[in-house]
């Protein structure tokens, strides 16, 4: 039935499907590969280098690591380190775990309530919670004087690692809690059910179907944890007193002694442990796929008064816990005369009094957020786009893959220390030979700070961005090339548009944390270009807690309203999506 | 058979690797122009792979396509100008039933008016030009398929590629849609290539049929072809149901259910084991117990109609003869 076909001569292969529509992607996939050469491989690339050679240039080997674990006092902040690290993670995981459970286990009343409290230290920098507990526990503390005197004294010990652990298990339960949240929504009810009929006791299913069923979240939330607290650096710095960890000192060594070799070194160790979780997670995530199937029935919570009395006292305390800290940072800062003088007034927020400007800091910032917002959610969501949607360059999508996640194992600090490093130098080495450095000219600028706060929260929003890509028909490109559309308009006609909530969601999460963080920009920053969360530093520093405690409730204050803008936008925009559907299909016929 | 001398579309030695893995060996078609033709092979065939390499969205790893003379096999999808339906459809749906048509029209140099009229034209030929202003989510599924259709054919495609486009909707709904876009097809005069796994589909709907398996066309063929003289016991397998057995050579015999009838005396003794009622058939199971038949021993189905059960006051239990007419019995080496 088939017939011979005269094949035609000499078919030399032609470069497959050369046009411009292809070249553009080319040229898009090594653009992004060309970006993150920049902002993350030399960077990363210089620091590793200076870790192996001393200050005036030349190769040491691992000189620099010897001379580092042979100096006590060095070897003493990296035990303090991990010691504060441990901690935390074994108090914040628990507490995230249990308060998740909680929320999804049980039926408690006020659920999105107490959802919300939980996530309020994320809109406040690290420094605030320091802030907050010297206002509480401090030698003047609320609960240090026993609430002047109406009940027993209470001396926690506050500086030192007591202050530094409370500090950062508030700073990093928010983040465990989501991951936890997310861990015990994913069960199948239909396990249950079945360990039921087969007589399996309750504390028994707990351990083998709950447990079990949430090990990967929990892996990721305490690896995440330890990582988190293992580099922080605002909480230290305000509640640490003569207690050294990594984070302080790295600080004190590039910026105090300018000893960049030991630096480097320092930024190395502290990437350690955010490599491992990073590594971890790439292992669990490929698991985890698989081990939950599309036919899983939600957990069903049962009526039990006396589980939900005990859950809704935990979520009550701990949600108290956290206003407790919020009250404080507002009191700190409504009462100056705090505690000898109990009046309120707005004086802390006169910002043109502080020494430094506060006003121009607080301006700054927002600036830097703002920046940082939408640039970095333009390139993140195009570059997610070109990774999860060009059809072909297999190899070059891979490669930006990687380098898309690999941002949230570079703790701030080191992205801080490499960028001093890198866009300091005038010329670039690079196998050999010396280039001037192009990018040279960002050193000191605000372009710096924006730049190293994008690559910083990257990872995250980039994985917003490509989730809510996968949601779209994979076809919706190919049926465009097709009828020959260019995939930028496909782009900017559906895609854009069907992706607005996410991409909001972007925006919202660099903002804020633009706002909020401290470890990348601490090195970057300038005299003549200063920021809200320096100014904390600064101003705490310099024993103006209730200036730093005013600062703290302004940039909370702007992360809530952004915040709340966010949802009102993407309130509106759901409306509005529903409106128009609705308004065509009253009083039709469906005829099909 | 009726193959003009040029065919139009022709596929030529085509082979597709994913890594080691082979997903089509050495496939060769001939299509003509305005022939509706069915890629037909159980999952994971290659028949989704065939059809994206005639698009141009794989590149296959040996072979050529070549369209209306012109060697197309490293022509970029954009400049193949094909029409192509989803069985996700695919429609974008911020866009309403109307712009999803324009969205491709728009590319094409066309006043907004000839715009348009194209675009209501396409809709009109699938009968939807009441829906044009609703957006996909609120059209049924089967509206859904025709805007996917329309979309496909307003730019006046050489030629329409579907890829299971009628296998998520219900039966009633594929039925119809079956009778709608064969009769779009043959309006248009539009050479069709549909992949489905559904044989009926197939059968119903194509001038031709290529059947495949493991990365390999078995045959090509009208669909009276592939069902009466199926090429090999693959096919006969895959396409109806059939009955196999092997004689004293070795050879596996091959008969249709349809083509076994009932005698009172003469051709094998057989007895029924189960009887089942399948609306216009009965469905027949028997178990064959005569020496001197190759199938002595074994089950065979056969497909009886009402008035022969009657007539035979068949019953389970019940002895009777069977009669397998010799110019109906397939063979294939084993
Ligand atoms: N991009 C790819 N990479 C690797 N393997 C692939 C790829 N695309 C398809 N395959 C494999 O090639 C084989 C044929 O796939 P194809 O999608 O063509 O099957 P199909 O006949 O359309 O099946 P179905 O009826 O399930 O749609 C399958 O085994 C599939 O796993
Ligand atoms: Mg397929």
């Amino acid at each position: 039935m088939k017939q011979e076909y005269a094949i035609p001569a000499n078919t030399a292969r032609q470069p497959f499907f050369f046009n411009r529509e292809n070249w553009l992607k080319r040229s898009l996939l090594l653009v992004m590969l060309v970006t993150f050469l920049v902002v993350l491989v030399l960077p990363l690339m210089t620091l590793f280098v200076k870790a192996f050679q001393s200050d005036d240039g030349v190769f040491v080997g691992i000189d620099n690591f010897i001379n580092y674990f042979q100096t006590p006092a060095l070897v003493q902040s990296l035990q303090n380190t991990f010691f504060i690290a441990a901690m935390t993670t074994a108090i914040s995981v628990s507490l995230a775990f249990a308060y998740a459970y909680c929320l999804v286990r049980t039926d408690i009343k006020g659920k999105t309530f107490f959802r919300y409290a939980a996530f309020l230290p994320l809109f406040a920098p690290t420094m605030m919670h320091g802030i907050a507990l010297v206002y509480l526990f401090g030698n003047q503390g609320i609960f240090t004087n026993g609430f002047f005197g109406l009940l027993p004294a209470m001396d926690i010990n506050l500086y030192g690692p007591v202050g530094i652990i409370i500090a950062e298990v508030i700073y990093t339960f928010p983040q465990a809690f989501m991951i936890m949240l997310v861990a015990l929504g994913n069960s199948d009810y239909r396990l249950y059910e079945a360990a039921e009929t087969l007589g399996v006791n309750k504390a028994k299913q707990f351990f083998t179907i709950t447990l079990s069923n949430a090990k990967y979240g929990l892996v990721s939330a305490i690896f995440l944890v330890f990582s988190l607290s293992f580099t922080d650096y605002g909480a230290p710095k305000v509640v640490g007193g003569q207690y050294n960890v990594l984070a302080t000192d790295i600080y004190s060594q590039v910026v105090g002694q300018q000893n960049m070799s030991m630096g480097a070194t320092v930024g190395i160790l502290l990437m350690i442990p955010a490599l491992l979780a990073f590594f971890s997670d790439q292992l669990v995530n490929r698991k985890q796929s698989s081990s939950l199937s599309t036919k899983a029935i939600p957990f069903q919570v049962k009526q039990n008064r006396k589980r939900n009395a005990l859950a809704f006292s935990f979520v009550t305390i701990i949600t108290i816990c956290v206003f407790l800290v919020f009250a404080a940072v507002i009191i700190a800062a409504l009462a100056p005369g705090w505690p000898y003088n109990l009046s309120f007034n707005l004086a802390n927020f006169q910002l043109e009094s502080y020494t430094g400007g506060g006003f121009t800091a607080f301006k700054n910032s927002l600036l830097v957020a703002a920046l940082s917002a939408v640039f970095g959610t333009i390139f993140t969501f195009i570059y997610a786009y070109a990774i999860e949607k060009i059809r072909k360059m297999t190899g070059l999508r891979k490669a930006g893959k990687f380098f898309s996640i690999l941002p949230v194992a570079v703790p701030g600090l080191v992205i801080g220390i490499s960028y001093v490093l890198f866009f300091s130098q005038p010329t670039i080495e690079l196998f050999g030979s010396r280039f001037t450095n192009p990018f040279n000219f960002l050193y000191g600028t605000i372009g710096i700070i924006v730049l190293a706060n994008i690559l910083h929260f990257y990872s995250v929003a980039y994985v917003t961005a490509t989730s809510a890509l996968k949601k779209l028909d994979k076809e919706f490109e190919t049926v465009s090339e097709s009828m020959g559309v260019p995939m930028y308009k496909t782009f900017f006609k559906v895609t854009v548009p069907m992706c607005m909530p996410a991409i909001l969601e972007m925006a919202m999460y660099f903002f804020v944390n633009s706002m909020v963080t401290i470890s990348a920009v601490v090195f970057l920053y300038t005299a003549e270009f200063n920021l809200a969360a320096i100014s904390i530093v600064n101003l705490d520093d310099a024993g103006n807690l209730g200036q730093a405690a005013a600062l703290s409730v302004l940039i909370i204050i702007t992360n809530i309203a952004v915040r709340i803008l966010y949802e009102l936008v993407v309130y509106w925009i759901q409306q509005r999506r529903k409106y128009k559907q609705n308004q065509l299909t009253e009083g039709m016929v469906m005829n099909e | 058979m009726s193959n003009t001398d040029r065919s139009y579309l022709s596929i030529s030695h085509v082979q597709k690797k994913f890594g080691r893995f082979t997903a089509l060996n050495d496939i060769s078609v001939d299509i003509n122009k305005s022939e509706f033709v069915c890629l037909l092979g159980p999952s994971g065939c290659g028949k989704t792979t065939l059809l994206r390499i005639i698009a141009g969205l794989e590149e296959p790893s040996k072979g050529t396509i070549i369209m209306a003379d012109k060697d197309m096999t490293n022509v970029p999808p954009a400049k193949r100008n094909f029409g192509i339906v989803f069985q996700s459809y695919a429609l974008f749906p911020n866009l309403t039933a109307l712009q999803n048509v324009i969205f491709g029209l728009k590319t094409k140099k066309l006043t907004q008016k000839e715009i348009k009229d194209r675009a209501r034209e396409a809709l009109a030929l699938v009968d939807l030009e009441q829906v044009g202003h609703r957006y996909p989510a609120q059209l049924s599924g089967g509206q859904q398929q025709r805007v996917a259709l329309a979309r496909a054919v307003a730019l006046s495609p050489d030629f329409l590629l579907l890829d299971e486009p009628l296998s998520a909707l219900d039966a009633k709904v594929r039925e119809r849609l079956r009778y709608e876009i064969r009769s779009i097809q043959e309006k248009l005069k539009i050479t069709t290539i549909m992949v489905t796994h559904d044989q009926d589909e197939a059968l119903t709907m194509a001038d031709k049929i290529v059947v495949m398996n493991e990365a390999q066309i078995m045959q090509v063929g009208t669909p009276l072809e592939v069902y009466e003289r199926p090429i090999n016991a693959f096919v006969a397998d895959f396409i109806g149901s059939i009955n196999f057995w092997k004689n004293q050579n070795q050879e596996k015999l091959a008969i249709r259910p349809e083509h076994i009838r009932l005698a009172k005396s003469g051709g094998i003794k057989a007895q029924v084991e189960t009887i089942e009622f399948r609306g216009p058939v009965f469905r027949v199971q028997f178990i064959v117990y005569d020496r001197n038949s190759d199938l002595n021993g074994s089950s065979i189905k056969a497909d009886l109609t009402m008035k022969e059960v009657h007539e035979f006051h068949l019953q389970k239990g019940s002895e009777i003869h069977l009669d397998l007419s010799l110019d109906r019995i397939l063979a294939y080496d084993a």
